[in-house]
């Protein structure tokens, strides 16, 4: 009785103690925390039909701000996530960004997948002179000041993938199936590859444009109609479907038994990520075009894996068991890690001072070369590989660029883009 | 003493070694062609498997079929090829074990091109096999990718060929190397043969010859090309024959799955009037069921994984009827005859659904095996492959439907329901106990809502929003059928499927599903009672 008395007593005390000291501490620790910590944002779909692709970038941009705070932060203080979640749906974007410029005063944000979600987020940034770091290659025509572009620009991916596909080696194409999900950054990409194979005359009765909306996973009449055009003449399948639609339709493709000796199909959005849960031994052969792939053998690229598997572990990440890589993910990794050499460079995370210390930053990335930031136009020079998929939802290298390649922002494939300025034209302010 | 069989064993397995080790002696092919294969160039590897069909060499073979499973390594500095096979490597060249696997052994990666190359040879070797069936599957995978090296051996089967069939495709086949013939004779009767053929690489042979670059025709010889013709229109008509089977079996299968989907609601919405705006998330709950099921076979009954569905699928329906019956005893009984209210309720018992599921699985979607029977498909015809998975799922739909069909025809609780439906005060009445009718009656459309989870499980994306895609395509398929009635919904949803299907051949996804929406709302304006109405004097009760 005395005891129970006892026992009862001192829970209570102990939790009002708690309580009592939680309250008191609380305002000041984070009054403390506000001034000794910079504000990081993180916008990615965590939920909805891009969170297959977009929740490890998140995960991956945590693991960078874990490994810069375990080494002391930048400038003497720790970086502090601010992760929110825009649920693939492309206005809650625009306002995920304002809160985390205007409410949360972050000094950068890493986010985005689509490109719509870009589009839409851009004018936030352009107004509030927030900046973010975008990871996913992308259809380019654009170039904002307040925007760094670490994925592939349309001469970094899709149109080496189309020059390999027509030599000899790739298959040597005649016709051309461009399949995507129905937004803007397929729409442009096949615009762009559409005059570069005019320019390299292939007739439009050799091309076939189709898409599908966000999340359609019925992919038999998609499947049956590339048969019946790959009947008139050696056929090659460009693929640009975006998010968890890339599972139905590789299951389709495997079931329907078209193989890629017969028809290849080359993504530039599926990695190592999208294909986990498809069964890859009926997809063998299948292409995918990035400037990294888990596969490449560089002392880069295995201390990269080793990290994240630790952290995936360390973090019971889904699909920790078996940790997988990816080119977004690498890009992600390689934007925040040169954000923060520019800001130990410009000593501050002013967003005008770090754009300026961006041009020029070199970063040895995890694909085995040394990626440097253009002085000039906001996108990485990085090197372009191909792969065919393995048996085991890997990849196996089979082309590659020489070395890095500078990317085109304006792709000459589209009317009127030589007379763009390669650079922003936005007033940056250059201060040393 | 207690040691003996584990020596018999190894006895066993020496004399296994003894016996293999000779024959792998006798398997290696000359070095320099081995070496060719495996270390060379791509250039050089299509020479040297040019040889390889040449030389019709059974060893040949074997070690293409390692090249092609995968099993090749090579150590480059060394020259060394081995051949691993679960975990220990023999030398290619000697036939001799190698053990440990040395350092710097790498995987030989073979491209697009290697590999269609090594997979015609391959074909071409396997036609002189003793198996029919290995024999029509080499037929068949040479369609469309044999050269003039395989002539010989070509001529080789054939003599020897006595099943019908296969001689067929073989002649074909020798017909599409002959197109390449320098005499325009043998052309001619190639391109006469190749009419014959209903495969589509023959479609693409056939065009090549008639393809013009400036002012000179890739086939000279005006007869051929004229022949040609004749020839591309007999394949052409046996190809569209396949491709209307094609579309007819997709327009099937979509149609099963808007059956399946739209099936519990016809008995929620169509029997009971409620207006279910969680009927997306009782299929979504059945999906995450049978995701339950799958991880509970892999962890405890790994043995018996290929055949976790046949749990699944009782599970699927008991967990969905459950959170149904509970919906209904809690929320919806108290609002029957309120449709605006029901309507509000129920899509925020959706939210709170996918909310939960979000919480409790996680946001993203979640993987559902197939088990190894649903991959693949059957070719019915060479361009018409039908997937193992549809067939299942269009079996499926109609084996629900004969169940629910007998349980309202059938059973007493069918007569219930049927009774409740047509007059609730009158069947009160004679002493159903209407309540309870209608709990089980709404626990059974749930159930089958269910049972639409865990097929679509199978062929699509499974996460908290699955429901979401299917709810509207749901109440359209039952408003378009007509409500109260289980026949109309049958015809609807095929109709729907086969018409979406013919629409999304000719103009599209995104325009398909656009003419639907516009046919289906144009279709309720002119007849509201949809494509089949009650007749009587409940029909508007």
């Amino acid at each position: 009785m005395k005891r129970r008395h006892f026992l009862k007593s001192f829970t209570v005390g102990a939790a009002v103690a708690s309580a009592l000291s939680l309250g008191a501490l609380q305002p000041a620790a984070a009054q403390t925390a506000a001034q000794n910590t910079i504000k990081v944002g993180v916008l990615h779909s965590l939920s909805g039909t891009m969170a297959i692709s977009e929740t490890v970038l998140k995960d991956v941009t945590l693991m960078a701000i874990d490994e810069i705070n375990a080494k002391g932060g930048l400038l003497g203080k720790k970086l502090e996530p601010v992760v929110v979640d825009p649920a693939s749906n492309w206005p809650l974007f625009a306002e995920k960004a304002r809160q985390l410029l205007s409410q949360d005063k972050v000094a950068v944000t890493f986010g985005c997948w689509t490109s719509v979600s870009r589009k839409s987020v851009l004018p936030v940034f352009e107004e509030l002179n927030g900046l973010l770091f975008y990871p996913v290659q992308y259809e380019g025509e654009e170039l904002s000041k307040n925007v760094f572009y670490t994925g592939a620009a349309p001469n970094q991916q899709a149109i080496p993938a189309v020059e390999y596909l027509m030599s000899k080696e790739g298959g040597a194409a005649k016709r051309w199936v461009l399949l995507g999900t129905d937004y803007v950054y397929p729409r442009t990409t096949n615009k762009i590859l559409r005059a570069f194979l005019k320019s390299k005359g292939v007739a439009d009765k050799d091309i076939d444009e189709k898409y599908t909306p966000f999340g359609h996973s019925d992919y038999q009449t998609i499947v049956a109609d590339v048969k019946k055009f790959a009947a008139g003449g050696k056929t090659a399948v460009i693929s640009t479907i975006n998010g968890d639609s890339n599972v139905p339709f590789y299951k389709e493709l495997g079931n329907q038994g078209l193989k890629a000796t017969d028809v290849p199909v080359v993504a530039f959005s599926v990695g190592e990520e999208e294909l986990r849960g498809v069964d890859t031994k009926p997809l063998v052969g299948h292409l995918a075009a990035w400037n990294y792939f888990m596969s490449i053998k560089a002392p880069a690229n295995d201390a990269f894996k080793k990290k994240w598997a630790a952290y995936a572990k360390a973090k019971k990440l889904p699909g920790a068991d078996k940790p997988l890589t990816n080119d977004p993910m690498e890009a992600a990794y390689i934007g925040i890690n040169m954000w923060a050499q520019a800001v130990t460079k410009a000593k501050t995370t002013d967003v005008d001072k770090v754009i300026a210390a961006m041009g020029g930053q070199t970063f040895t990335a995890p694909s085995g070369i040394t990626s440097t930031m253009d002085p000039k136009n906001h996108h990485l020079h990085k090197a372009v590989f191909i792969g065919e998929v393995k048996a085991d939802g890997q990849f196996n290298v089979v082309w590659k660029t020489k070395g890095p390649v500078k990317a085109q922002p304006w792709s000459p494939f589209i009317a009127g883009n030589d007379k763009k300025k390669d650079e922003p034209d936005g007033k940056t302010v250059i201060a040393k | 003493m207690r040691f003996l069989p584990l020596h018999g064993l190894m006895a066993v397995m020496t004399v296994c070694v003894a016996l293999c080790l000779p024959a792998s002696v006798l398997a290696a092919l000359p070095q320099a062609l081995i070496e060719k294969l495996a270390l060379g160039e791509n250039e050089d590897k299509i020479v040297a498997i040019g040889d390889v069909v040449t030389a019709a060499d059974p060893e040949g073979l074997s070690f293409l079929q390692s090249m092609l499973n995968g099993e090749v390594q090579t150590v480059a500095e060394k020259k060394q090829v081995l051949i691993v096979r679960d975990g220990k490597a023999v030398d290619a060249v000697s036939g001799k074990e190698v053990a440990p696997i040395p350092e710097g052994a790498e995987d030989l990666t073979l491209n697009n091109r290697v590999r269609r190359e090594i997979e015609s040879a391959a074909a071409a070797l396997k036609l002189v096999s003793t198996d029919r069936r290995a024999r029509l599957t080499a037929a068949k995978a040479l369609e469309g990718g044999a050269d003039e090296g395989m002539l010989p051996i070509l001529a080789k089967a054939l003599e020897k060929e006595a099943d019908p069939e296969i001689k067929a495709l073989l002649l074909i086949i020798q017909a599409s190397v002959q197109l390449k013939s320098s005499d325009a004779a043998v052309r001619l009767a190639a391109v006469k043969a190749l009419a014959g053929s209903s495969s589509s690489s023959t479609k693409t042979v056939l065009l090549d010859l008639m393809e013009k670059k400036g002012d000179t025709w890739s086939e000279p010889d005006t007869a051929v090309r004229a022949e040609a013709l004749i020839s591309l229109e007999a394949v052409e008509r046996r190809l569209v024959t396949g491709q209307r089977i094609g579309q007819v079996f997709s327009g099937a299968s979509l149609g099963s799955i808007l059956l399946l989907a739209a099936l519990g609601l016809a008995i929620t919405y169509g029997l009971m009037g409620v207006i279910n705006m969680a009927h997306g998330e009782l299929i979504m709950i059945g999906a995450y069921a049978t995701y339950q099921v799958q991880n509970f076979f892999r962890s405890h009954m790994a043995d018996w994984f290929n055949w976790y569905l046949l749990a699944a699928v009782p599970m699927a329906f008991i967990v969905s009827a459950l959170v149904g019956m509970v919906l209904e005893r809690v929320v919806i009984r108290f609002l029957y005859g309120r449709p605006l209210e029901t309507l509000l309720a129920t899509w925020g018992i959706s939210l709170m659904l996918i909310q939960g599921v979000r919480t409790l699985f996680g946001a993203q979607n979640v993987q559902v095996e197939n088990p190894v029977w649903m991959s693949g498909g059957v070719e019915l015809l060479s361009n018409v492959v039908l997937p193992y998975s549809r067939i299942v799922i269009i079996g499926f739909s109609c084996v629900v439907l004969l169940l629910v069909w007998l349980a309202l025809t059938r059973t007493r609780l069918g007569l219930f329901v049927r009774g409740v439906t047509q007059n609730r005060a009158i069947a009160s009445c004679m002493g159903v106990h209407t309540a309870r009718v209608d709990t089980w009656c709404f626990g059974l459309g749930s159930g089958i809502a269910g049972l639409a989870g865990c097929a679509l499980s199978q062929i699509g994306n499974v996460g908290p929003d699955l429901g979401q895609s299917y709810i509207v395509d749901s109440f359209m398929v039952v408003v378009l059928g007509g409500v109260g009635q289980l026949a109309g919904t049958v015809y609807a949803a095929l109709g729907l499927g086969v018409v979406n299907k013919f629409l999304e051949g000719w103009a599209g996804a995104v325009i398909a599903k656009i003419i639907v929406l516009v046919f289906i709302i144009i279709f309720i304006q002119k007849r509201p009672q949809g494509l089949f109405a009650l007749k009587g004097r409940f029909a508007d009760a």
